[in-house]
């Protein structure tokens, strides 16, 4: 008699390695569909029978860690299936981050990435200290300044230029080429892209609400508020960034240098986008550590921590900085915050921020996949 | 953990669908409502959770339903599956009451989407879930706790106290403890028996032990066992049950959607001796789907092998398992552990039996075979492209047919004709009312839901007059 049984077929049961463990979903996923309408993931892999590691770096990166789809399993543990997506895929996530690291001897950098984070941040920290204590009179440094370019007076403003534009150029550089790697991963042939429904689906979180009930992070209940930390976070982080693009415009091009009125744009910007960038990634935090334990995937929760920490206290230092800069801690706020964004610029690329642009790129391949089919 | 030294006004026995409508309904209409579910939570609700769509009469599309499906249309359906073998009142007042189940459900929190990807023959006749029948039951049961239900999971009734058709209290085991549930009207919402491999053997004989069950372990009949002894009419054939082919690799309970396999069509079918024993190419899912379960438990042993060639591996639905394969059909039959002369000699005479014609899967289409027995009738390929594949399939049993007999206030009736005062059912346990034989896709989940949402707001009224 045939034993149905044995190992002589090959088991639907976990077996090793996280890409197996997600080709092992997939293959259940794809003959059930019951979660076709909660996001793009599941339509993307209906598209497909088989999959590749490409295929699957692709579906891990497409998902947006909703929940909902773990919840609404009737295969999840304590089903022997085992079907755990969401925590699967973030697995996946986090490997494939590593493997896209530009240059390669680097991606050992997302192996322990909160304490690479936080190393980084700490030594960008001191490093801006020592400088400025170096280099200026304790009266200068402890000083109270006032009027333009007060903030010159601790550092040199060539100097600020000089420094952050290397370290802002090397990370685009960087991201760009594990942009590279990424793409030529999950899209080995070349196919049109659909920037426009990427730029939509991404800029509104369109994955991020569970297919309309909500997105579930604690349990079953759909009243998850990632989405909304995340639009505050990520608009928070663009106004931040919208509010150095004027000020540079307003130095080289009309000569007005900082610190600016309260009511001048990039002052109105920055401090309306540090609130989100306050709000936002504590909110992040938060959730984070309310999530259930059955989805977490561990080995990426110091990535996370550390990349929302680095948002949340260039943020704090950045409005402390506002609100002291006419006292004598302008000077010491000014290196911290300098640190802590000079920390959050080299990192970029080692950092959890890639999951933005490779999710990105992901919802680009999907929005041409969705029209071709 | 509830007061149970209170009597509830409903006390629902099951955690399905239909025990959720009938305990929100009932909430709803001012009872206090007591839901004794067997299963542990993750396992709660039978097998709604493996289901994914409603099969409702509707006028008009709607924003998920590509055209009208009209309630003569779903009568003539009904008519169909079942031969008749149907009660017209109870079914027709289902049918009737289906139309304003979508948008009562919608109003439980229950979303819907398009049809699934593989599911387009039901886009105008079937309403989906969002997120399938697990996401359905999450809807519900939040709910149904907002309102103020009280939920116990891990809940076995192990005893009925009735008193000539009057149902006074429930005797209920958790926790290692048992306790006594008083309450004023009972619904029971807990299943069939499908689960109950002693039960089925009843009927089947050791054949039973070939069953794989493809839904809930929990329904083991315990409750429908004890309303029949306490004088509740039954309804249904006993010995019947729905069942269709699944792959043979299946755990034994609770495999679920995954490991159907609907390739029947693209080969043919061969049984422990290398023997082929039904025309593959009688007709379409979902005809088909539901008579290949029947034959293969009619088949020695319960099993039997669906053999096709390179030409159709990627014409259907994947499934859960990959398909066995070799290079020649012998080698094949040797993994299959079929005799190899027998398997080559029975693709042979299939292959030589094959007409020319144009292939068509949409269609009845004229591929078929001639001077063969059992003939295929349509979609009929020689098999000659290698490599070879086969999946093994035993009879899933989905659910049983026998159940308590209601009225259309989902009121039990007991043996004398009387409908009971205060005992009601909804769900599979007295589907066979309307389902008599057959099946239709997303039907038990219409039963289940109108008959739940009405003996709530029976059960509820019952108690407060």
């Amino acid at each position: 008699m045939l034993d149905l049984t044995s190992a002589a077929y090959p088991s639907p049961l976990p077996a090793g390695g996280n890409l197996a463990e997600a080709e092992r979903l997939m293959t259940i996923c794809n003959a059930c569909r019951y979660c076709e309408g909660l996001c793009a993931v599941f339509p993307a892999m209906e598209l497909r029978r088989a999959f590749t590691p490409g295929d699957l770096n692709y579906l891990a990166n497409l998902c947006h860690s909703c929940g909902a789809c773990y919840y609404d399993c009737q295969f999840a543990t304590p089903h022997e299936f085992a079907v755990n997506v969401p925590q699967t895929l973030a697995a996946v996530r986090a490997d494939s981050y590593a493997a896209y690291t530009w240059p390669r001897f680097f991606s050992g950098a997302f192996r322990r990435n909160g304490l690479t984070i936080s190393l980084a941040a700490a030594l960008s920290v001191a490093g801006f200290m020592m400088a400025f204590m170096a280099l200026n009179d304790p009266a200068v440094m402890f000083g109270t300044h006032v009027g333009q370019g007060a903030f010159y007076k601790i550092m040199p403003h060539g100097a600020m230029v000089a420094i952050f534009g290397a370290a802002f150029l090397y990370s685009l550089l960087a991201l760009a080429m594990g942009f590279r790697l990424f793409w030529k991963d999950v899209s080995p042939s070349a196919h049109a892209v659909s920037l426009w429904e990427a730029v939509k689906d991404a800029s509104q979180l369109r994955y991020l609400d569970g297919g309309g009930v909500g997105c579930m992070n604690e349990n079953d209940k759909p009243r998850d508020r990632r989405r909304l930390y995340h639009h505050l976070t990520f608009y928070g982080f663009w106004l931040c960034f919208a509010s150095t693009t004027v000020a540079t415009i307003y130095a080289y091009g009309f000569g007005w240098h900082a610190p600016y009125r309260i009511t001048d744009f990039p002052v109105v910007l920055g401090t309306v986008g540090g609130i989100g960038l306050v709000i936002g990634p504590i909110g992040l935090l938060l959730a984070k550590r309310q999530r259930d334990p059955a989805m977490v995937e561990a080995s990426q929760t110091g990535m996370d921590t550390g990349f929302i920490v680095m948002l949340l206290l260039t943020s704090i230092t950045g409005l402390l900085l506002l609100v002291l800069r006419a006292t004598p801690a302008m000077g010491t706020l000014l290196a911290l915050h300098l640190g802590f964004v000079f920390g959050f610029f080299v990192t970029m690329p080692y950092s959890k921020f890639v999951h933005g642009i490779y999710r990105f790129g992901a919802l680009v391949k999907y929005a041409a996949e969705r029209k071709a089919s | 953990m509830p007061d149970f030294t209170r009597r509830f006004d409903v006390l629902i026995i099951g955690g399905g669908n239909a025990a959720l409508c009938a305990a929100i309904s009932a909430r709803r209409a001012g009872a206090s409502v007591l839901v004794l579910e067997g299963a542990p939570k993750f396992y709660r609700g039978g097998n709604t959770r493996h289901t994914r769509n409603m099969r409702c009469a509707h006028d008009t599309a709607t924003q998920h339903l590509t055209g009208p499906y009209t309630e003569d249309e779903f009568w003539d359906d009904l008519k169909r599956v079942t031969q008749g073998h149907t009660d017209e009142e109870l079914a027709r007042f289902t049918i009737a009451q289906s139309k304003e189940m979508l948008s009562w459900i919608g109003e439980q929190g229950v979303r819907f989407q398009p049809p699934l990807g593989g599911t387009l023959s039901l886009g105008r006749t079937n309403s989906f879930f969002l997120g399938g029948g697990r996401a359905m039951l999450n809807a519900l049961y939040l709910t149904a706790e907002a309102l103020g239900v009280e939920v116990v999971y891990d809940a076995e009734v192990t005893d009925l106290d009735i008193d000539d058709g009057v149902f006074l209290s429930a005797t209920a085991v958790f926790g290692g403890q048992s306790v006594n549930v008083r309450a004023g009207a009972l619904v029971a919402a807990a299943g069939g028996f499908e689960a109950n491999i002693e039960w089925l053997k009843q009927y089947w004989g050791a054949a039973a032990d070939n069953f794989l069950i493809r839904g809930t372990p929990y329904n083991r009949g315990t409750i429908l066992r004890m309303l029949l002894d306490h004088g509740v009419q039954e309804v249904g054939d006993p010995t019947q049950c729905h069942a269709v082919a699944i792959d043979a690799r299946s755990p034994r309970f609770d495999g679920g959607i995954i490991t159907r396999l609907d390739c029947v069509v693209f080969g043919v079918v061969l049984n422990k001796h290398a023997e082929r024993f039904y025309d593959e190419g009688e007709d379409f899912w979902p005809k088909r789907y539901a008579i290949w379960g029947r034959l293969i438990a009619g088949q020695p042993d319960q099993i039997a092998y669906i053999v096709f060639d390179a030409k159709s591996l990627n014409a259907f639905m994947p499934s859960l398992y990959p398909p066995i394969t070799a290079p020649t059909i012998r080698e094949l039959a040797d993994r299959l552990e079929l005799d190899p002369d027998r398997a080559d000699a029975t693709i042979a005479a299939f292959n030589s039996a094959v007409v020319p014609g144009s292939f068509d899967h949409t269609i009845l289409d004229n591929c078929r075979t001639e001077g063969l027995t059992p003939p295929k009738t349509h979609w009929a390929l020689p098999l000659d492209t290698p490599p070879y594949y086969a999946y093994p399939v035993r009879p899933g049993i989905t659910f049983t047919y026998l159940g308590t007999r209601v009225n259309r206030d989902a009121r039990m009736i007991m043996n004398s004709g009387k409908p009971s005062a205060n005992m009601f059912s909804a769900g599979e346990i007295m589907a066979g009312n309307v389902l008599g034989r057959g099946y239709a896709a997303g039907i038990g989940m219409t039963i289940g839901s109108v008959f739940g949402r009405v003996a709530g707001r029976t059960a509820a009224m019952t108690v407060r007059n």
